[in-house]
Parts: C-alpha cells; structure tokens; sequence
C-alpha cells in the first residue's frame, strides 16, 4: 500500500532539460511543483569538478553518468520474427540518470530542424509524389510549424547563451551562417567558437568544393554570458571532456547551469532525488491522472497526487511509463492499430577518418569542445533533389571532432597490424595528424512501420513488470542515404590533404552494440490526428489531458540534428499552451 | 475635525513610544518596533550563532562556536520560559547582550560579541527583544561553556573585560558625514566585524592598533578590510563593495566558508543605503602603509608555481589571472590572495571551496579540491607564484605552513 503525500499542483517525472524548463515555467505561475527524478543529485562544482571530471575510462568506458543496465534495461532484436534479449550492457545509446539528464553528458550541439522537417510528409508528397517513399515508411507531419516553433527555438538558444553564426536572419542570408536554416528572429546570443586547426581545414576545403561551411551552434559557450535568470556562464576551455562528462567551468548549457540555480531558490519548488516513478495514475474514468506512484531507494512506494502530471523522462521511459500505466492504446503492427510505441526511431550516423601525414600536420587534436566543428547542410533534409538518388531524408556533415581523450584516439591507417610494435608505432604516428570526427556524417532516421517499442513477453523488471522491447533494424532508405552521404564527406577529408581514409558506413542490420548516438526519438508521438499521435501538438495526452509528454519521444521521425534544441524548444512550447491556455479552462487542447 | 482626530492619535502614539522605552519594558504589539528588532536582527546577524545551519528552529542555540580556548556552544534565545529567554527581564537581556553579563550575574565568554554590541542603544537592543519575542519558542536547553579548565572560570572574564571591554553607545564624530557614522557605527555595532577582521592578543582582545587589518579564526585567515591598496580593499570601488556583500559576488571575487554564511544571513538582507554607509566606512580607512616587492618570475619556486598555475588554475581564472567577473574570482586582483597570513587561500587549494547564491547571484560556483593533486610543495609554489604575478607582491609561502593547514583543516567540515 503505498504513502499518500500532499497533493501537488503539478508533479514532474524526470528531472532532465524538459522537466527543468517546466519546472521553473509552473512555478513561475504560482503553482507548487514536486519533480521526481529517479537518480541522484548532480551539481556541477561538486559532481564534475575538473580536478577529476577528465577521465574517460570511469565516465566513457564505465559509463558512470548513466543507468545501470541491472536497475532497468530494455529487450532488443531486430526483426519482429525474431526473440528479443535483454541489453546487458549499453550499447548504441546511453539511458541518462540523475538529476540534469542527458543534459549533463551532452555534447551540447545546438541545432534547429528545417521548416520543412516539420510537415517532411505533406512536403515529401507534394515534391517527388507518394509513391517515391517506401511502402512501409510511416513518417508524418509534426502538427506544428517551424514558425509556431521559431519563438521558443530563440528562448532555449538564449537561456543556453548558445554561440554560434546565424545564417537567416529574419529571412536575409547571413554571410557564414548555414544558408538552409529557417529564418531566426534574433543572431545567436554569443558568437560562434573559435575553430580548431582542423575544424578550420574541413571548412576551407568544403568551400573550395562549392559549399557553405559554417560553425556548429553551440551550447559550449565561446565567451561569458549571463541568461535570462540571471545566472552566470564562463567561457569554454577547450578541455575536450564534453560528451559522457559533465562540465563545471560553467561553459556547457545544462539545467545545473542555466536554470537550477535560480529554481531551487524557489519556494514553491521541491525536488525528490533517488526516486523511481513505476506508474502514472488515473482515476476510474481512464480519463484524468490523479498523479504518480513512485519507489524510493528503501523500496517504500509513495503516491503523490497532483492535478497536472508532467511525463519529462528519457524517450524510452516516456513510452515505458505509459505502456505500464495503461495509458492510450499501444500499437501494433500487424494490424496497424494503436499508438504507443510506434514511429520509433534512432539517428543514422557514420565517419570517415582521415590519416594525414605527420611530417605536414599536427592537429593539436585534444583541443576542442562538445559542439564545435565546421559544419555543411547542403545535403540535409530536402536542401538537394532527391529525385535522381532514390531515397529520402539527409543530414549535416562536418568536422565536429570533440578531442582526441586517448583510450578511443588510438586510431591508426587501415593496413595497419593489429597488435604489437608495428600497431603502437602506428598509434604514436597517428595520434596528433588523424582527423576523427567522431558522427561526421548525421543523417535523419525515419519511421517504419516494423519499428517499434511494445512490452515484452518473456523479460520483467524487478517490480515484476514486463522489459520494454525494441524492435528496430535499419531500412534500404537509410542505407543508401548514409551510403550517398558519407561518399560526400569523405571527398572533403581527401580535400582537406589527407593521404589515408577510412570509410565506416552505417550499415545493416542495425547495432545495438557499438555507440551510436542517444538520440532515440519517438514511441510517444505528437501530431493532429489521434489515430497516428499519442500527444496533440501541445504535447498534451489525446486520452488524459492532464497529462503532458515532453522529450523526442514526440518525434514522429528523426530529421538530421541533434535533437535537443527541438526538445527544449517543444518543452517551452508546451509550458506557454499549459500557462495561457490549459490553466484558464483544463480540458482538451485541441478536439480530437 | 477629522485632521485633527488623526494627529491627536499621532502624537499619543508618540508618547506612547517614548513612554513605554523610558519605562523599560516592550510593547509585544508595537509592529514597528518589531520590524526594527527584525532587521537589527539581521545587522546584528544573531542566526548565525544561535541557530543551527539549516536548522528549522530559528534560535534555539546549540551550535558550537569554536574559539582559540574550546568550544562556547551559543544559547537558545527563543521566547522559551525554561530554556530560552523567555522569562528574562528586559534589564537583564539589555545587560546580557550590551555588557555581557549573563542572567545571574555571571559573565559572558566574548565569542558573544558584546563589546560591539555595546554600540547599540538601549532602544535597539529592547527592538531586538520585541522580534525575538515573536519567533516560535523552542524548548532546548543548552549548556553554553564547554571550556576547558582554566577557561570555563567565568570570572576570569573581569579581568579580560577590564582590559579589553569598553562599555558605551556608539557616539557620532561631527566632522564625518552622516553615512560614514551609519557606516561607523554598523561595522563596529551590530555588523561586529571586528570580531573576525580584527587581529586578537593571546587572551582573545582586539589590537586596536591593527583594526581590521585580518586576523585567523576558526581554520580561515580573514582578509584585511581597510583600504589598503595591496591587502585591504584599496583596489575595490564602493560598488564593488557593495555588490560583495548584498550577493556574495563581485568582478574581484565571491564569499566562501564563514563569510559566505555572513552574506546569506546577514548582508543580502540589508538596506542599499546601509550597504553603502559601510562601503563609505570602510573605504575610509587608511590601514597600514608598507610595501612588498615581488618575487622575481625566474626564481625556481615562482617557474615551478607558473607551470602549475597554467596546468591546474587557468583553465577557470585565466592565463592573466582576472577570472569571469562574478562566476570566478581574479586572482590577479585579489588582495586576499596576497594577505599576510596565507591560511585561507591555502586552505581553499586543499579543500576548494563553495560560493554563496543569493537571489541577486545564483549561481554560486565552486572550487574544487586539489588536496590530492599537489603536494605541500606544489600548493606552496602556485600559491608564491599567485601572490607575487600580475602586479602583485606579497612573500613565498613556505611547505611547512601548507602542511600546517593541511593537518588543521584534515578533520574540520567545509
């Protein structure tokens, strides 16, 4: 029987970037908010202090920042005859812990999606017709507009003093900006980092082949910035411990440095660490959350009733919660019905690296940050004609190499022994001429309909509750648009003089072992049309208005960025219809 | 008519007031009498002794204070009959904290900073007795003197106060400006700056002759705060005075250990004018002139400091040494870096240090340890390196007084 606690105005599951933005934009309505977050308390001077933050076999190699696979894992395979196992080990994305989330360990890349990213399908369609896209691929429209977007696109960008070039300025192209990004109101709050030998190589040559390189926005700040809650950043270093570390130069965007300061001043906030939310309540009717049941680290279970439930955890926690509370209809494939849990999808990354010689060049590689880089966008979204290419999505290029941290920059040419003095000469040659860009290539991910989270029937939790499985692979689309991109890229780096490469396709069947970005999207998703969406374009539930899914969990498909501007930008969105229009009559958005 | 009525009532009220602090006794109804013991509460910083940090009894005593002769463990000063104040005579309270002289008789141990508070009137103080009286009593009763013999004799405490106390109001200097002696009399009254900043003889007394020029307590050297241009505050403007102790961060630098919970409890809850009549105070005096020449750079101690600076500090307070403005202090400007007695900004290498948030600046980074990192040796040459770059000049810092503080500051909490 679990403990009744006072009831809230609004309790909050997931204490990351979503949760701390509606955090402090509730509170600033006067209402009394609880967040919840399942793992620790993390500060950035106490819990990232440089004195120990660099070491990458403790938080790269051991994984210290995330969930621990044997509190909570998930179960994978890649076809839907197949039996799914559990992860043991991560492997392809990282499942954040802790108070700031993903929002510790990001590499903090900054990126606005395309206009046309929003309405991919209607606009797809329209171009090249509806045959063009596979039988089988379920993208849709997003229910919103890049333009509806664009405000909360520039309070995320200036609450995180992001540094950057704005390349549409109100609808004029700005010389050194990215041509292709939808109009911004205002330039980016701080101008773009410095670039580094080689990141300034990859821009040359890439203009020399006729494109528009441009700096990688950035959430690593490139000067002392002061945001809109009064709260303080200092200028980047250059370290190279961004992505897997957390930062306490107060240089990277996190909730610790842009918004929790000021937000644990307040009294009408509280947060509870250490404390898994297992369910969402509703009453009798299915139709309102009366709050959520959560265990702390005793295995005490607590209720904590509110009138507004904020779901504001990981994507895949987003659409496990939901699943385990019963709440909408989860989706099927066979028979095409349902909605949690479909038009889940991942990012398609891969690099090519390049070995120069190093006679010629020293790329002082360790000198960088998390989102720095030289990047091109010519061939992302629709900025080309696929027609002639036979598929569709795209990404960003670019150098955006984040260090050299020297357990995974032993990089030597390909030929190259795989052991013994030979390898380690290799390693020591290699080491400062090798251009690494880590996911050079970033290409959008779209979704199908075979690809999708539901429960599994073999594997439980330790409260007895069914594993969520994943059931992802990656598509012939995907395939040939990596294959198409990453030729591409690898002409830049043999432009930019190196004498080696090595190509590393993304390639089928999809990896769920080997790194490739935390960027899982979807399973949870937003649109206008309740047979397709489980979230309204407010990010509202369609069947418990009261409740509010934040996160890429509302992606329909993946676009080819990083996600987490669009995430907080939604987040913000999502706070503004809750504050003008859900608090003066709660109730339904948008009729369904 | 009705005019009339109203300043009728005014000047009764009046009376009223003289009346009631002319027969001693307080009015527990007089709101304004209750709203300036409040904020002489805050001037006087009370909390910061008599309740326990994060405690939710405001107080009601219990925390120990450490004073170079044991242990003095502040009292509860809750309305509490029993075991607060609660039955004390507004005489005997007056007595206590203007003459320190405690209920029956006996006296007080100065860790009650009664010879500052000595500068208040009678009136404050009873103010204070009006606010203390509204907070929630709090039964908890607390045996203050933990001292050590010969120390726990409290008539010892005549001698020292004979040597030491000197009784009386604040009294004005007409040729000052009426800030200056607000200013005068905040530091040296309620504020009892001196109690840290001034350096103490062996028996715990101030040397007059080096007011406020630092002193050491409690595991911290505090700074010199006269205007002293390479130690004090000579390189401060007012407003940069201002801005340190209303958020606790300024361009220089940001409060830490016990002058951070100064700024949390006492300081960010003044008046402007008030923080300005102290800036205004302080800036005036002159504190002692001498000079210091630095250190040359190709010294072997000062090359090896350079090394480390660059490899372990830089990162946060810059190759220059200016740190970001109000995120992470300029060492370059830091007189406190260049103090004589080197304890706190060695103990802030060993075992970093939290700044404040205030609501004015909330961020309140942090330094962390590098107790692990360097050695005795290495603290001792970054730290020579630190006080003799950038302009400045102050003496190397030896090993051994690293060491020194390693080993004090080994069982202390932070």
């Amino acid at each position: 029987m679990a403990r009744r606690l006072p009831k809230k105005d609004v309790v909050i599951v997931g204490f990351g970037w979503t949760g701390s933005i509606m955090a402090n934009e509730l509170t600033d309505e006067g209402l009394e908010v609880i967040a919840i977050e399942r793992g620790p308390w993390r500060d950035a001077p106490t819990d990232f202090p440089p004195t120990y933050m660099q070491d990458e076999l403790r938080y790269r190699i051991r994984h210290e920042l995330f969930l621990r696979p044997d509190q909570l894992t998930f179960t994978f395979r890649n076809k839907m005859d197949q039996t799914a196992l559990p992860i043991r080990s991560w492997g392809a994305f990282m499942p954040p812990n802790g108070v700031g989330g993903g929002g510790v360990h990001w590499n903090a890349e900054m990126w606005r999606f395309l206009p046309s990213d929003f309405v991919v399908k209607t606009h797809l369609t329209e171009r090249y017709g509806a045959s063009f896209l596979p039988e089988d691929m379920t993208i849709q429209d997003w229910g919103i507009t890049y333009d509806e977007l664009e405000p909360f696109y520039d309070r995320f960008e200036y609450l995180c003093g992001t540094s950057g070039t704005a390349g549409n300025l109100r609808g004029q192209i700005m010389e050194g900006g990215n041509p292709f990004e939808g109009p911004r109101s205002r330039p980016y709050p701080t101008p773009a980092q410095a670039q580094p030998f080689s990141h300034t190589l990859f821009g040359k040559a890439a203009r020399e082949l006729g494109y528009k390189p441009f700096p990688q926005p950035s959430g690593n700040l490139s000067q002392a910035y002061t945001n809109p809650l009064g709260l303080k950043m200092g200028p980047c270093t250059y370290c190279g411990f961004c992505e897997w570390f957390g930062c306490s130069n107060y240089s990277k965007a996190s909730p610790q440095t842009t918004i929790l300061p000021y937000l644990v001043r307040k009294p009408n906030f509280t947060a509870r660490d250490n404390s898994e939310v297992i369910k969402i309540n509703v009453d009798k009717s299915g139709k309102r959350a009366t709050g959520v049941t959560f265990v702390d680290t005793s295995g005490e279970v607590w209720e904590q009733p509110a009138d507004l439930v904020i779901l504001s955890a990981y994507t895949m926690f987003n659409v496990q919660l939901l699943l385990h509370s019963q709440i909408g209809r989860p989706y099927d494939p066979v028979a095409n019905t349902g909605t949690v849990g479909r038009n889940y999808t991942h990012q398609t990354v891969s690099t090519v690296n390049g070995f120069f010689d190093p006679k010629k060049f020293n790329f002082n590689p360790f000198i960088a940050s998390g989102s720095i880089g030289m990047c091109i966008d010519e061939f992302n979204g629709d900025n080309f004609d696929h027609g002639s290419h036979g598929f569709v999505g795209g990404g960003y290029m670019g150098q955006v190499q984040t260090g050299a941290r020297p357990i995974e920059s032993a990089l030597v040419p390909p030929d190259t022994p795989k052991w013994g003095a030979a390898w380690k000469t290799a390693v020591k040659e290699n080491y400062l001429s090798t251009v690494k860009p880590g996911t050079g290539v970033h290409g959008s991910f779209y979704a199908y309909r075979d690809i999708y989270l539901d429960l599994d029937p073999t594997y439980k939790d330790r409260f007895g509750r069914p594993l969520m499985r994943i059931t992802m692979d990656l598509k012939e689309n995907e395939i040939k648009q990596n294959k198409f991109l990453t030729d591409k890229f690898a002409e830049i780096i043999k432009a930019m003089g190196a004498d080696k490469l090595a190509v590393q396709y993304r390639t089928g069947p999809y990896d769920i072992t080997t790194y490739q970005t935390t960027h899982l999207n979807g399973g949870a998703v937003m649109g206008s049309d309740p047979t397709t969406s489980v979230i309204n374009r407010y990010l509202q539930s369609w069947d418990v208005p009261n409740l509010f899914v934040l996160g890429a969990s509302a992606f329909p498909q993946n676009p080819g960025y990083n996600p987490t501007l669009t995430v907080g930008a939604l987040a913000f969105w999502a706070a503004a219809a809750i504050r003008n229009k859900y608090l003066k009559s709660p109730g339904r958005l948008v009729d369904a | 008519m009705r005019r009339r009525f109203r300043g009728s009532l005014a000047v009764t009220a009046l009376l009223l007031t003289t009346a009631s602090s002319f027969a001693g006794d307080t009015d527990p109804q007089a709101f304004t009498q209750i709203e300036r013991g409040r904020y002489l509460t805050i001037l006087s910083d009370c909390a910061s002794c008599h309740t326990v940090p994060d405690s939710s009894q405001p107080f009601a005593g219990g925390r120990p204070i450490e004073t170079p002769f044991g242990n003095i463990v502040a009292p509860n000063i809750t309305p509490d009959p029993e075991t607060g104040v609660g039955s004390w005579s507004d005489e005997q309270f007056d007595a206590a904290v203007r003459k320190g002289i405690g209920r029956n008789g006996s006296r007080l141990y100065p860790a009650m900073p009664y010879n500052a508070y000595t500068k208040m009137s009678r009136d404050d103080v009873l103010a204070i007795r009006a606010y203390l009286n509204t907070v929630p009593p709090v039964g908890n009763a607390v045996i203050a003197n933990t001292l050590p013999f010969p120390f726990n004799i409290r008539t010892a405490m005549r001698v020292w106060d004979a040597l030491y106390f000197k009784e009386g109001d604040y009294r004005p200097d007409p040729k000052q400006s009426v800030e200056w002696n607000r200013g005068a009399y905040l530091v040296d009254g309620p504020g009892h700056c001196g109690a840290c900043h001034t350096p103490k003889t062996f028996l715990g007394g101030d040397k007059t002759d080096q007011y406020l020029q630092g002193s050491y307590l409690q595991g911290w050297s505090a700074p010199d705060i006269t205007n002293n241009s390479r130690l004090g505050l000579g390189g401060w403007s007012k407003e940069d005075l201002v801005s340190y102790l209303k958020s606790g961060h300024n361009r220089v630098t940001a409060a830490t250990g016990p002058m951070g919970e100064v700024v949390t409890l006492s300081t960010a809850h003044m008046t402007d004018p008030d923080l300005n009549a102290i800036a205004t105070y302080l800036k005036s005096l002159p504190g002692k002139t001498e000079q210091a020449s630095p250190l040359s750079a190709n010294e072997p101690t000062m090359a090896a400091g350079a090394a480390i600076y660059r490899d372990q500090c830089s990162a946060c307070h810059g190759l220059d040494g200016k740190g970001v403005a109000e995120l992470f202090p300029s060492i370059a400007d830091s007189s406190m870096a260049r103090s004589d007695d080197p304890t706190t900004s060695i103990r802030i290498i060993l075992r970093g240090a939290r700044s404040v948030g205030t609501s004015a600046q909330p961020t309140a980074p942090g330094m962390p340890s590098y107790g692990r990192q360097l050695d005795d040796n290495e603290v001792a040459a970054v730290l020579t390196y630190m006080r003799n770059s950038w302009g400045g000049a102050a003496g190397a810092v030896a090993a051994d007084q690293v060491s020194k503080v390693r080993l004090d500051t080994a069982l202390r909490p932070d």
